[in-house]
């Protein structure tokens, strides 16, 4: 009833804020660099987000259940070393699958010792960051690793006109919608996301839920070490590095909340697309490549700020409004619940 | 009743914490078809017994039977699947989960029962007729954050409704909701009753207890003290086993100040539009005013806003004639003005922190010795001379965690945080909401010496009994206004309710 127009046009505006952001960015560089606006540079774009895409995707799980993986750049180093070292010339199919379960099996680690020793998340993957890398090193001898034939050509294949990378990035999508919208799993990692102890008094497995999470996480990742590798074709002992923020920054940029609970699937993918684009356009500008730094650096900053002006509205917006909006001339009539007066989205 | 076994039947429960027996050999029965009211003081194992049956925590001793048939469960995830729904006094609704989310959060329907995949239009039309059975008009796919708290406590029955329990434990449930909200929340038990499910309801509300439900089971220090049906009962019967006083003897007879002095809290034209407006409110010292008022009509903003943890942008607040800024705490804290929120657990406990830790957090300042340090032998002295005139039933009070203590004491050193400072206006919002009897009549006889003592003393409680044996005027707001006032001799539960519902309405 009252007010509840301007609450509708306010969540309306946080939903497609980041699109509306990525399409004012990509008007603003097309002005600026015309050759941006091209379709193969579009393209372009979209290839080279692909593996943030995936990395994002497993760590929109994470922050939905208000955890945070910061180790995803040393798992994909991993997968990355292993796939390159151990498997030079097999089959695509048994790269894939080899990057997914050294990630997984990273995931795995994070997962039991927060969950078994009670550790909180943020000091335990910052750990396991240097344990992940310092093994990859490790195994690598501290030398650039190359990919094989059959992963690096995979990078540039095309399967029905598009380039395979892409695909891969759409089935990592799909595979989460699934996991979120299809399985129990998404509800009970929000609920974990907004009271860990309520969803436990409820009868949410949130030991199990946590494992999983963490596992699909270093999963992602994995997938994510293997795409980044097979488009540059090598892996140096910094491969990798820094992904955890441009991933936690990309689902954050799309609309997760870093405060847990709230976001969905599309968020890690717009927000890393976003984070692609503006790389992206400040090549094409020919902008001093010394600014690049300090531009993601502000690009991060401005999801987290995002995120908290979103909250803080979310949080106004589920308070009720208890004075009826002025109803000229009426009799004052009795209301059941005071509450019904109150806005609420019909959707 | 019939020769069939009991739908729950509780055999000689036991349980110590720490050493310390808190149940000692609980049994009772609760039948298909019948709602057995559970009642006793804080602390008294009614939490505890159902803590235990709903397996959130394991038994020492003892059986519990559901349908004859041994059952122990090991959490509440075990609990559930047996058929036992447990709705607690805190909710477990989560704000960022829609309605249908919410109500098949553990066990989504499946699209095929092989695979683990949730079949959402199924989820939809099963929530849509969970809904209609409690009477909730909003649509399966409302976030819950939008709900209200009496309709977010419909929803946590609902959820008991979807996974087809046998057993429903109601602990507390009227505690959030309005009367008409409660009247509805009766219907659905009835309705419930009729489904031949066991009901277990606990409530601090006797009437409610005696309206409601066919048997009644009485717990005091961890023990059954009485069994019985509740026909021709009343309360009276009820208290001397709880406590052994009647409820008359529960407030402290008092007699109305003499008002000479100025006003200490003078509030002229306070608003903020949407929330409040226009609300004048005068108080002197040695006053005690209460607040009456539905839930959610605005009298939990109208004390944020006097202490200042909400903004106001019309009127003016002025203590001792001094004008406070809105939001500004600190101005307000400095005048000599306290608040005590409603809500214990959120906003005004360090579980793990000690009873002298909790006590000593507003007061601090005014035991600084210089350099940062605090003079701690004053501050514990003062702390445990308090904490003996507040009657606190604590262990020690610098090592022993608050979270330990049973409401009553925990709310009693809150209220004793503030004390501390010994502020010259007392802002309470609800502050014997789930406290027991004994720990109720404790804090108004504490209200009522510092009132003696001069302090002025708002009090917002959706207890009426509470505010009518309490104060010395009353004002009841209604739609975000101070619509009514009313002065002692007048106290008419008719009348007040009655403007509080709006003309002509009373429910």
């Amino acid at each position: 009833m009252n007010g509840g127009s301007s609450a509708q046009a306010v969540t309306f505006a946080l939903r497609w804020a980041p699109l509306f952001f990525l399409a004012l960015l990509v008007m603003g560089f097309g002005a600026l660099a015309p050759r941006f606006l091209s379709i193969e540079n579009m393209g372009a774009i979209l290839v080279q987000s692909s593996w943030l895409i995936v990395v994002a995707l497993g760590m929109n799980f994470v922050l939905l259940a208000a955890g945070v993986d910061l180790s995803v750049g040393a798992t994909m180093y991993l997968a990355a070393v292993v796939v390159g070292l151990g498997l030079p010339d097999a089959p695509v199919w048994l790269c894939v699958l080899a990057s997914v379960l050294v990630g997984t099996c990273f995931g795995a680690i994070n997962a039991s010792l927060i969950v078994r020793l009670g550790l909180p998340a943020f000091i335990v993957t910052l750990a396991t960051i240097f344990v992940g890398r310092g093994i990859g090193l490790f195994l690598s001898s501290t030398r650039i690793v190359y990919a094989g034939p059959t992963v690096s050509g995979f990078g540039r294949a095309e399967l029905f006109g598009l380039p395979v990378l892409l695909w891969i990035a759409a089935a990592a999508t799909a595979a989460a919608w699934v996991l979120l919208n299809r399985t129990p799993l998404g509800s009970y990692v929000r609920s974990i996301g907004a009271d860990t102890e309520g969803a436990r008094r409820v009868g949410v497995p949130t030991r199990a839920v946590t494992w999983t999470v963490y596992a699909l996480c270093g999963a992602f990742a994995g997938l994510g070490g293997f795409v980044s590798l097979s488009q540059s074709s090598a892996a140096s002992g910094a491969f990798g590095q820094g992904a955890e923020f441009l991933a936690i920054a990309a689902a954050v940029l799309g609309g997760t909340s870093l405060f847990g609970g709230r976001g969905n699937l599309w968020a890690p993918v717009i927000g890393a697309v976003l984070i692609m684009t503006v790389q992206n356009g400040l090549v094409m500008m020919n902008a001093n490549p010394y600014a690049y730094p300090v531009i993601t650096g502000s690009v991060i900053f401005l999801a987290a700020l995002f995120d908290s002006i979103r909250s803080r509205l979310q949080a106004k917006l589920e308070r009720h409004s208890i004075r009826p909006e002025p109803q000229p001339d009426q009799a004052p009539t009795f209301q059941p619940l005071p509450a019904e007066t109150s806005t609420r989205g019909q959707s | 009743m019939t020769d069939k076994p009991a739908r729950l039947s509780i055999e000689g429960l036991e349980k110590s914490f720490f050493g310390v027996k808190v149940l000692h050999e609980v049994s009772f029965e609760a039948h298909g078809g019948r709602v057995l009211g559970i009642v006793g003081e804080n602390g008294s194992g009614k939490s505890t017994t159902m803590n235990l049956i709903a397996g959130v925590l394991p038994r020492d001793r003892g059986a519990v039977l559901l349908d004859g048939k041994v059952f122990e469960p090991r959490s509440r995830r075990e609990s559930d699947a047996a058929g036992i729904a447990f709705i607690q006094q805190e909710l477990n609704i989560f704000p960022n989960l829609s309605v249908a989310e919410n109500l098949f959060l553990v066990r989504p329907p499946r699209s095929f029962s092989a695979l683990p995949l949730i079949s959402r239009r199924q989820m939809h039309n099963r929530a849509k007729e969970l809904l209609r059975m409690v009477d909730l008009t909003v649509s399966p796919s409302t976030l819950a954050g939008q709900l209200s708290a009496g309709e977010r406590q419909l929803l946590e029955i609902a959820r008991g409704l979807a996974s087809d329990a046998r057993v429903f434990i109601l602990d507390e449930p009227t505690s959030s909701l309005t009367g008409r909200e409660a009247a509805r929340l009766f219907d659905i038990v009835r309705r419930l009753q009729q489904r031949d499910v066991a009901i277990l309801y606990i409530s601090h509300n006797l009437e409610d207890v005696l309206h409601l439900c066919s048997d009644v089971v009485v717990m005091r220090d961890g023990r059954v003290t009485m069994r019985a049906t509740t026909n021709g009962l009343t309360p009276n019967d009820l208290v001397p086993a709880m406590v052994g006083r009647t409820i008359e003897a529960l407030f402290p007879t008092r007699e109305t100040p003499a008002l000479t002095a100025a006003p200490l809290l003078e509030v002229s034209g306070l608003g903020e539009p949407g929330v409040l407006e226009g609300i004048n409110l005068q108080l002197a010292p040695g006053e005690i005013v209460g607040i009456a008022g539905l839930m959610g009509s605005g009298r939990s903003e109208l004390a944020r806003m006097l202490f200042g943890l909400d903004r106001h942008s019309q009127g003016v607040v002025r203590v001792e004639g001094r004008v406070l800024p809105p939001g500004d705490i600190k101005a307000r804290m400095d005048a000599g003005v306290a608040f005590l929120t409603e809500d214990r657990r959120h906003e005004g406990l360090m579980p793990d922190a000690s009873v002298a830790d909790n006590m000593a957090l507003a007061a601090l300042p005014m035991f600084a010795a210089g350099g940062g340090r605090v003079k701690t032998a004053p501050l514990l002295s003062a702390i445990r001379a308090l904490a003996q005139r507040l009657n606190l039933k604590s262990g020690d009070i610098r090592t022993a965690p608050i979270r330990t203590l049973s409401g009553g004491n925990q709310q009693k050193v809150i209220l004793g945080r503030w004390l501390l400072r010994q502020p010259k206006l007392f802002i309470l919002d609800e502050p014997t909401r789930g406290v027991d009897v004994g720990a109720k009549e404790e804090i108004y006889r504490l209200l009522a010496e510092m009132a003696q003592a001069g302090m002025a003393i708002l009090i917002i409680s959706s207890e009426l009994e509470e505010l009518v044996g309490l104060c010395d005027r009353m004002h009841v707001m209604r739609r975000g206004e101070l619509t009514a006032q009313f002065e002692r001799v007048a106290f008419d539960r008719e009348t007040i309710l009655r403007a509080a519902f709006g003309q002509g309405n009373a429910a």
